[in-house]
């Protein structure tokens, strides 16, 4: 409960916030603090210097753009899971900022922070990978965009460059698109055990096509890609159809987390289990 | 180090010198001797520390003082007008919504916040929005009745 | 002056006295105190589950901007004893347990030295400056490894089993010879964290004027505080004061005496400054006592028809790493109750108290009696499973029988009163057992798993008598009756959430005749209440709620006394009821009871031998122990595809004696049974192989969450006890005995038609997925 002593600064402006960021190795940005303010008062991160993006403006938005949604870093999870503009296949999103924590966390954890934090349980990510979304990073060189798919290296590590900020991310919401997110939680953490976003591109009652994005299970977010294959040309309502189609999804997992909460096997089944779930309910969605 | 913050606790504006280090709920137990508002986990998951930050529920222990600069926070000893208590409070007296009291502040501020969002709630959504507040005592059974006597309540009030 | 007649209070679903602080925030924990120039005090602690202190450096530490002082284990010597273990167990082996440890560690969490700062900052800071060298040894960590000999916990004992408690009654080799059902089974009972929501904390400051320590802390015995203090520091009982202010929740974990408790003592009076320490969650996962972890070899002889013959029990108590106060009892109560509700003549126990490298357990909710239920109530499910007995008939056809009370039971107890019949009977029609049956079928033909547990419990509350307890079984309690007619009670209980300020004031109001409003619960200062035992063992109204009704009585008696005098009448034919005096058979002639306090109070015209005043003091000592019953039923649904357990249903028959009053009696039920099922199906403190405790937060220990628990249903029925005046049994650990077996039975029935007999607790999702696997 009693972080170790830091540098505080709260720039009003990114380009500030950029270059305090840049001037101490040991800085850290501080978004909505719910996952690094319970680090810092167990002493697990000792940043020499935090970076509060408080007074930044323009970073808690989310806003229609160019076909898609386009979402603020600082954008609270509670607003992201309440939006009505996270229709069709954004969905997937809306549902995985509605299973994060507890209304608390969901009040100032954000969109930007979860992302940034790269828990390899939590559930933003896993929506993010699945809908192709394009990250937004600024840096002292400028903007620059990263996709989903290339963002989350490893746990708790992402493509960000030590002094880039992410700012926000774009999602496509696509015509006819559908999306869900399933989790299964661990029950002291609240953290996805197992939690998998599907998104669907659909013909009418069939499924063109569907990207499906595993969080839980192994060491950061995955797709699903035989699963999604599998799930294209069929009818995502037919729940044996879709277990079917998701059978063996858990095999994609190289190196599943094995814990006291869950074995790899459970993870890797689960996997299928959720994967049929999530696909299930977006179908009926 | 030291930071300046001025924020609004129950009506009152303060402005206070600050270690950045100090967390919200030690500002309010500690420096404002709002010892109301507890602190029964590090992890923030009990939602002991539960205040409300512009209006929103949210754990004290898991925000910086420095965070909350230029908020208005409400903390339980700011929910009764005077002597009259909040529906919320008469509601847990009423359905022996605690035991020992400890988680009592918290829940009673998430559940402000339920009822600000969903003023009908079932005891499903009542279940779901306590969901970041542990009570070892009750089983939450009389703590769900509560919520729901309190939107009773304060619909009948509004009415 | 006319008293209004008063509605009876005893029985009446009264709004609780204490909760206006609670709802405000206005009440006063131990971490809420604020003593004028207070310093902090942080604990450096092991992080190895076995280790020699090689050394300990702490002058990083003692040039840390504001510390005050550091402090070793050897600065400790001749200062600080070492901390009790009550217990009449023959031949138990009782190791040193210092506050601070000296040469070597024994679990992870095992003290080190101590920091006391001006701010907490400093003394954080400072524990980081502390430089401890340690020479890792193998711990051991499992209990039988431990039993077995093991790496040992105490090398000078030369042994890890700390006690050896045979227990041997009726002709149990006849009893298997030919038996036609016999069962062996191991059961665990995992080990828990209790998990107060409130942390430890304690506070001290030495009052050098009167030459007085006193203390603050989150404890449920005051007055044991006390006395254990005054040996363990060296002072006269007269110079402690222990306060135990508003305390959050126990649940056993703070019927004890820490560590903490005698070195903030120590340093208060050592520095002659106020000192605070209050546990960080962490610290509160390590170093606060845990419970269960007791492993059961379980073989039972049964006939077809489900009737019990007999039992073999091998027990293996995890003690942890030392005695805390009640460590090696706790076990011993597992023993008496292990026949449960029914008639079981032979039993042989062999329990064992086996010392491991891993935080000591002691008493939490039920103590001992969970474990005895958990094994006799999974017991009977195995016979009803082994001989397609219905678990209800199985139940029914062992009974104590409602003619046989006070029953004697082969392990020398002597059952109160009990009425088992009547409340399963009560139970299957509420929760309409046959109809669950009926949809149970239904389900199962569907491929669908549905499982209907049953339970039927008693258990010993309303701790103790003298005789049967380590440390004195009686209660205290004194009634002041003040000039204007208030009334303050001073109650040697301690309660921090069972409600006692509220159901006091409800015996007094019934006995006096006086408004609930003008009475007065004191509790929990050693300054003020002379003296009393504590709130643990189901015993505050039993025992405590006795000696306040023996007051009352006193009262009463001196007042009739008073005011036949006043009506120049005989005592013996004046009537007290509701609040007015007077002479049977005379209407009219009657005084109320102020007028009776003031003439107490003037002493210008009392009778004959009366003395001045009206108060009383008085020990109650139980003759027996109550034992509350009933009957618990719940429905586990579990879902196929994950094996996730989700509980649909519970209902439940409780019969705890007489009710003061039913909204307090159905919330010790709800938070009781809450927490067996959080045994049930969630909680298990884990360690690893090198004696971390892996599940050392709530991170990774699953405290129930409002969402997974249901609503419950409860019903009751009302056998008085004998035992004490108010007929009240006790029920603050009924749910949490009665409810655990409950809901494994009922996933394990979800589960016994694919072949499975037993899981282990808790029951989580992967357990039962691994078993459907397997059956597919």
């Amino acid at each position: 409960m009693l972080p170790s002593a830091f540098d505080y600064v709260a720039p009003s402006s990114l380009e500030e916030a950029i270059e305090a960021l840049g001037a101490d190795p040991d800085a850290r940005i501080l978004a909505g603090g719910q996952s690094l303010i319970p680090l810092l008062k167990l002493r697990l991160a000792r940043p020499g210097r935090l970076v509060d993006l408080r007074k930044v403006g323009g970073l808690r938005y989310l806003r229609e753009e160019d076909g898609g949604v386009a979402i603020g870093a600082m954008t609270p999870h509670a607003e992201v899971a309440a939006s009505p503009l996270l229709a069709g296949e954004a969905r997937a999103l809306a549902g995985a900022a509605a299973a994060v924590g507890d209304v608390q966390v969901r009040n100032r954890g954000t969109f930007g922070g979860s992302l940034a934090h790269a828990d390899p349980s939590a559930d933003i990510p896993a929506a993010v990978l699945a809908l192709g979304a394009t990250l937004v990073a600024r840096g002292p060189d400028g903007e620059r965009e990263i996709p989903a798919e290339d963002f989350f290296l490893a746990p708790w590590t992402t493509a960000l460059r030590p002094d880039e900020i992410l700012t926000g991310a774009r999602i496509p919401v696509r015509e006819g698109s559908a999306g869900a997110y399933a989790y299964l939680r661990q029950k002291a953490s609240g953290f996805a055990l197992v939690g998998v976003a599907a998104v669907l591109e659909m013909d009418g009652s069939t499924c063109r096509a569907a990207r499906l994005a595993v969080t839980g299970a192994g060491n950061r977010p995955l797709r699903l890609r035989e699963a999604e294959e599998a799930l294209a040309g069929i009818d995502p309502t037919d729940g044996d159809a879709v277990r079917e189609a998701c059978r063996g999804a858990g095999d994609a997992i190289e190196s599943p987390q094995d814990d006291l909460h869950a074995s790899a096997d459970y993870r890797r089944s689960m996997t299928e289990v959720i994967a049929a779930r999530a696909v299930s309910r977006a179908a009926s969605s | 180090m030291t930071t300046s913050i001025s924020v609004t606790v129950n009506g009152r504006d303060r402005t206070d010198q600050i270690d950045p280090r100090l967390l919200l709920v030690h500002y309010l137990r500690d420096v404002l001797d709002l010892t109301g508002t507890h602190v029964g986990c590090e992890t923030s998951l009990c939602g002991a520390c539960t205040v409300l930050v512009d209006g929103k529920a949210v754990k004290a222990c898991t925000l910086l003082a420095a965070q909350a600069d230029g908020c208005e926070i409400t903390t339980i000893e700011g929910l009764a007008e005077g002597e009259e208590l909040h529906p919320l409070q008469e509601a847990f007296w009423e359905e022996h919504g605690r035991q020992c009291g400890f988680c009592t502040p918290g829940m009673i501020l998430a559940a402000h916040q339920l009822l600000s969002d969903d003023p009908d709630p079932g005891e499903a959504e009542i279940r779901h929005a306590l969901e970041g507040n542990l009570c070892r005592c009750t089983g939450y059974h009389n703590i769900v009745r509560a919520v729901r006597r309190a939107a009773v309540a304060m619909a009948a009030a509004a009415e | 002056m006319a008293t209004p007649t008063m509605p009876k209070q005893i029985g009446a679903r009264v709004r609780r006295k204490e909760d206006p602080r609670l709802i405000t925030g206005s009440s006063t924990y131990t971490d809420d105190l604020k003593l004028r120039g207070a310093v902090h005090c942080a604990l450096l602690r092991s992080p190895h589950a076995r280790a020699r202190v090689l050394s300990i450096d702490t002058s990083g530490a003692e040039e840390t901007d504001g510390v005050v002082a550091v402090v070793t284990g050897r600065d400790l010597e001749g200062e600080v004893g070492g901390l009790p273990v009550a217990h009449k167990i023959e031949g138990l082996l009782e190791p040193p347990h210092l506050p601070l440890a000296v040469d070597e560690v024994r679990y992870v969490g095992d003290a080190v030295a101590a920091v006391v700062a001006e701010t907490a900052f400093a003394a954080r800071d400072a524990l980081e400056r502390i430089e401890v060298e340690y020479e890792e040894l193998d711990p051991v960590v499992d209990v039988e490894a431990a039993a077995e000999g093991g790496p040992l916990v105490h090398e000078d004992l030369g042994t890890n089993v700390a006690f050896e408690f045979p227990f041997e009654a009726g002709d149990v080799e006849t009893a298997f010879r030919d038996a036609p059902v016999v069962i062996r089974q191991r059961l665990m009972n995992q080990r828990q964290i209790p998990f107060a929501v409130e942390p430890r904390a304690v506070a001290a400051r030495w009052d050098r004027g009167h030459r007085k320590l006193e203390v603050w802390s989150t404890t449920q015995i005051p007055h044991l505080l006390r006395a254990q203090l005054s040996l363990i520091l060296g002072m006269p009982e007269h110079s402690v004061r222990v306060v135990a202010p508003e305390v959050g929740g126990g649940f056993g974990s703070k019927l004890n005496v820490y560590a903490e408790e005698a070195l903030v003592g120590h340093l208060a009076r050592a520095l002659g400054r106020p000192v605070k320490w209050t546990a960080t969650r962490t610290e509160g996962f390590q170093a606060t006592i845990h419970g269960r972890d007791q492993l059961a070899e379980v073989e039972v002889a049964a006939e077809e028809d489900g009737t019990l013959r007999g039992m073999k029990v091998r027990l293996l108590q995890d003690l942890g790493a030392y005695h805390q106060l009640l460590t090696p009892v706790i076990p011993t109560l597992t023993v008496l109750m292990l026949p449960g509700v029914y008639r079981l003549r032979n039993l042989r126990v062999d329990l064992k108290g086996v010392f491991t490298n891993k935080t000591p357990t002691d008493a939490y909710r039920g103590a001992g009696r969970p474990e005895a239920t958990y094994i006799i109530e999974r017991v009977v499910d195995m016979v009803s499973d082994e001989t397609g007995v219905d678990p209800a008939e199985v139940r029914r056809r062992n009974f104590i029988p409602d003619d046989a009370f006070p029953a004697e039971t082969c392990t020398g107890l002597s059952y109160d009163s009990g009425g088992y019949g009547a409340a399963l009977d009560a139970l299957l029609e509420a929760a309409d057992y046959e109809g669950l049956r009926r949809e149970q079928a239904g389900k199962r033909e569907r491929g669908e798993l549905m499982g209907i547990g049953l339970s039927t419990y008693v258990e010993i509350c309303g701790l103790g008598p003298s005789a049967a307890m380590p440390a004195g079984g009686w209660e205290a309690c004194t009634v002041e009756v003040r000039r204007t007619g208030n009334v303050v009670v001073k109650t040697g209980v301690s309660p921090h959430g069972q409600g006692e300020e509220t159901t006091f004031a409800q015996i007094v109001a019934d006995a006096l005749g006086v408004s609930m409003d003008a009475v007065e619960i004191a509790h929990g200062d050693t300054d003020y209440v002379p003296e009393g035992i504590g709130t643990f063992g189901s015993r505050a109204q039993a025992v405590g709620g006795a000696a306040l009704s023996l007051c009352l009585e006193d009262l009463r008696e001196k007042s009739r006394k008073i005011a036949g005098h006043l009506l120049e009448a005989d005592p013996e034919d004046v009537e007290f009821e509701e609040g007015e005096l007077r002479i049977r058979g005379a209407p009219g002639r009657s005084v109320g009871f102020g007028d009776v306090v003031g003439a107490a109070y003037m002493a210008d015209d009392l009778p004959e031998g009366v003395e001045p005043g009206l108060a009383a003091t008085r020990f109650f000592e139980p003759p027996n122990f109550t034992f509350p019953f009933g009957a618990h039923l719940c429905v586990v649904d579990v879902d196929p595809d994950t094996g996730e357990p989700s509980l649909r249903k519970y209902v439940a028959v409780d019969d705890c004696g007489t009710v003061i009053n039913p909204m307090i009696v159905d919330g010790q039920l709800h938070g009781g049974i809450a927490q067996a099922v959080a045994q049930a199906l969630y909680e298990e403190a884990v360690y690893d192989e090198s004696g971390q405790l892996v599940t050392g937060s709530l991170m990774d220990y699953p405290v129930p969450k409002s969402t997974y628990l249901p609503s419950y249903e409860l019903h009751r029925t009302t056998t008085p006890t004998p035992v004490n005046p108010l007929g009240a049994k006790g029920v603050g650990e009924a749910g949490t005995i009665g409810g655990t077996p409950c809901v494994m039975n009922a996933v394990i029935d979800a589960v016994s038609h694919l072949g499975v007999r037993h899981l282990d607790m808790p029951a989580r999702p992967e357990k039962l997925w691994r078993v459907l696997a397997e059956s597919r």
